[in-house]
């Protein structure tokens, strides 16, 4: 756990003071990651750098698991926080080995643990340790050199990292691999993240937390899904984009609004059943066709049901698309688009038929906070 | 394949043009007249390497540190004065510095070792400030930010990498050392500048080049000598000849 109790940090210049953060009071619970987001000089960094004294807080007071870290050592209170910085900082004249032991050095562990250390942790991130762990980091790729960042930061396995913009000098598509790298490696490690970004897709992909600043002053902080449904006041509204419906797509799974009791005919059975089960279910254009497993493997067309006489076997349609219980909505939409849709059945992970979901049903819940929120101004009013 | 035969060509010319000059020069006698003047070299080459070792030495002992000290954040209001003060003792000719350090510290090896320490204190100090000044930021913030204590940043990433910098500067003033130790002769210090002048004054060209031709050959020797130290001791991920 994190907790920033009216941590401040003013500036003297040559034109004045300059508050960088201003009280600012934020608590990120134990195993979840907090992503400080905003625009250039809006604090977030400041914020990041004065809960390891890179930058010394002018007053106010950072608690890491309920310990207040003020009359902390500044090197012991830095071994225990992993840092990991966006220009990487890899040390050009060690090895890999070496770099990722610098830590576990200082903290003088013995030469076997930090070695074999070093073998888990690049397993962890995996790169090879045969094939890497003696070459220097100008051989590296910079999406390699970043995943070494990240184990050097972990080596001596702190329950804190900070981490500031760890991503952002990393192409799109190695930074997404890297991202998604990196949230599978946080569901078994449960470190108390702080974050800084820009970049509002990241923040949404990767934060439990999401903290938006504005010149100096803590301005809104949530959840993603809160953040993008309830923006506090227009700077967040327009920080977040007029696609902020949009983009909630990516926080909600399948799962989640998946209808479960979906009708369905098998193979055998005849036009005018399915023609039944369409109307006693009121569906207006079609009826899923599933084998003997419950996997679907057609789609039987309402006109086609009421025009021909004959099996289900004879007459139906290939299923254009699926989708995952695990995929997003943001997935699912795009399907839908693509297909010419306005739903899609959802499958478990053996493939089997296990719900629908409409678009209708994915504009309900995007809506529905919308809705709640009018009903309340009306109410109020 | 014509600048292949061109070059064949050249070096079979510089072949024939070596031996030519060989045979004239055996025959003439002139290598006889400078074996006269063995005894000599090898007792002038030790005088030479010792003023070398000593004004080279010391002004490595005292521009490292110096460097360094100056490089750190709470020098940086004086370092760029102190660089200036260092560049006017580089500024003034070698000579009058030797003449000037005379004239305070008397005749003898003395004023010439302080004297060549001056010339020398300034491109190791100006290499190693602006190696250590030159090591990135990021480099920097990440050694602090991992919890080094300032000495361990210093001696684990700043020096290190600031290496192969330093290293150039050690390399020019040695080698401008040797050059500069024969006019240590002029204050009564010895060294091979005793042939180079003595020769000169007698309109002995040969008695010269006995003086000459070993001084280039050492200030070689020393260059080549600090290249190989630094191509072995500066570290693979930071040497650009290694990598």
């Amino acid at each position: 756990m994190i907790r920033l109790d009216n941590l401040t940090k003013v500036f003297d210049t040559p034109k004045g003071a300059v508050t960088a953060a201003d009280q600012i009071t934020m608590e990120v619970p134990a195993g979840e990651i907090c992503i400080l987001l905003g625009p250039s000089g809006c604090g977030k960094t400041t914020s990041l750098k004065m809960i390891n004294r890179i930058i010394r807080p002018t007053s106010g007071k950072v608690f890491i698991n309920g310990e207040d870290t003020t009359g902390l050592n500044t090197q012991e209170l830095r071994r225990n926080i992993g840092y990991v910085i966006q220009q990487i900082g890899l040390f050009p004249n060690m090895t890999i080995e070496e770099n990722i032991s610098v830590v576990p050095k200082l903290l003088g562990w013995d030469k076997t643990r930090y070695k074999e250390r070093a073998r888990e942790l690049m397993r962890m991130i995996a790169l090879e340790p045969d094939a890497f762990l003696k070459r220097y980091p100008s051989e590296l790729s910079g999406g390699q050199q970043q995943r070494i960042g990240v184990a050097r930061a972990l080596a001596a396995d702190p329950p804190v990292m900070l981490m500031d913009e760890p991503f952002g000098a990393i192409d799109p598509i190695n930074r997404a691999v890297i991202q998604d790298e990196f949230l599978k490696m946080q569901q078994d490690l449960k470190k108390t993240i702080m974050f800084v970004s820009h970049d509002i897709d990241e923040a949404i992909k990767m934060g439990d937390h999401i903290a938006i600043f504005r010149a100096g002053r803590l301005e809104q902080y949530s959840r993603p899904d809160e953040l993008l449904a309830n923006p506090k006041d227009e700077f967040v509204e327009s920080f977040l984009g007029e696609d902020r419906a949009l983009k909630r797509l990516n926080l909600v799974k399948v799962r989640d609004l998946a209808s479960e009791n979906v009708a369905t005919v098998l193979p055998e059975e005849d036009l005018q059943t399915a023609l039944n089960r369409m109307d006693d279910h009121g569906y207006p254009g079609s009826i899923m066709m599933v084998n003997d497993r419950h996997q679907p493997v057609g789609v039987v067309q309402r006109p086609v049901a009421q025009t021909t006489k004959g099996y289900c076997r004879d007459h139906f349609e290939t299923v254009p698309t699926m989708a995952r219980l695990d995929d997003d909505l943001r997935k699912v939409a795009s399907l839908m688009f693509a297909h010419d849709m306005t739903w899609l059945p959802c499958v478990d992970d053996n493939g089997r038929l296990c719900g629908q979901i409409t678009q209708r049903a994915i504009t309900h819940h995007l809506g529905s906070r919308y809705r709640v929120q009018q009903a309340e101004t009306i109410a109020e009013v | 394949m014509p600048l292949q035969n061109m070059r064949g060509a050249l070096r079979l010319l510089l072949i024939i043009f070596v031996f030519v000059a060989g045979v004239w020069v055996q025959a003439s006698g002139t290598i006889e007249e400078l074996l006269f003047y063995l005894p000599d070299v090898k007792y002038l080459v030790g005088q030479h390497l010792w003023l070398t070792v000593m004004s080279g030495g010391l002004a490595i002992l005292v521009a490292i540190p110096l460097g360094i000290v100056l490089s750190r954040p709470s020098m940086a209001h004086l370092a760029e004065s102190v660089m200036q003060v260092l560049n006017v003792g580089t500024t003034i000719p070698t000579l009058a510095v030797l003449a000037l350090s005379m004239s305070f510290l008397g005749i003898g090896t003395l004023p010439a070792v302080f004297g060549l320490f001056v010339a020398t204190l300034l491109p190791i100090t100006r290499n190693t400030y602006a190696g250590l000044k030159g090591v990135s930021p990021a480099l920097r913030e990440a050694a602090s930010g991992i919890g080094m204590a300032p000495l361990q940043r210093l001696f684990k990433v700043e020096l290190p990498n600031a290496l192969y910098v330093i290293f150039a500067g050690i390399r020019t003033a040695l080698t401008i050392n040797v050059g500069t130790v024969p006019l240590a002769f002029l204050i009564g210090a010895g060294g091979l500048g005793e042939l180079i002048f003595t020769g000169i004054d007698l309109y002995d060209p040969l008695m010269m080049l006995a003086g000459a031709i070993p001084t280039a050959l050492l200030a070689i020797s020393v260059d080549a000598l600090i290249a190989t130290t630094a191509f072995a001791v500066v570290p693979r991920g930071v040497n650009p000849s290694r990598a």
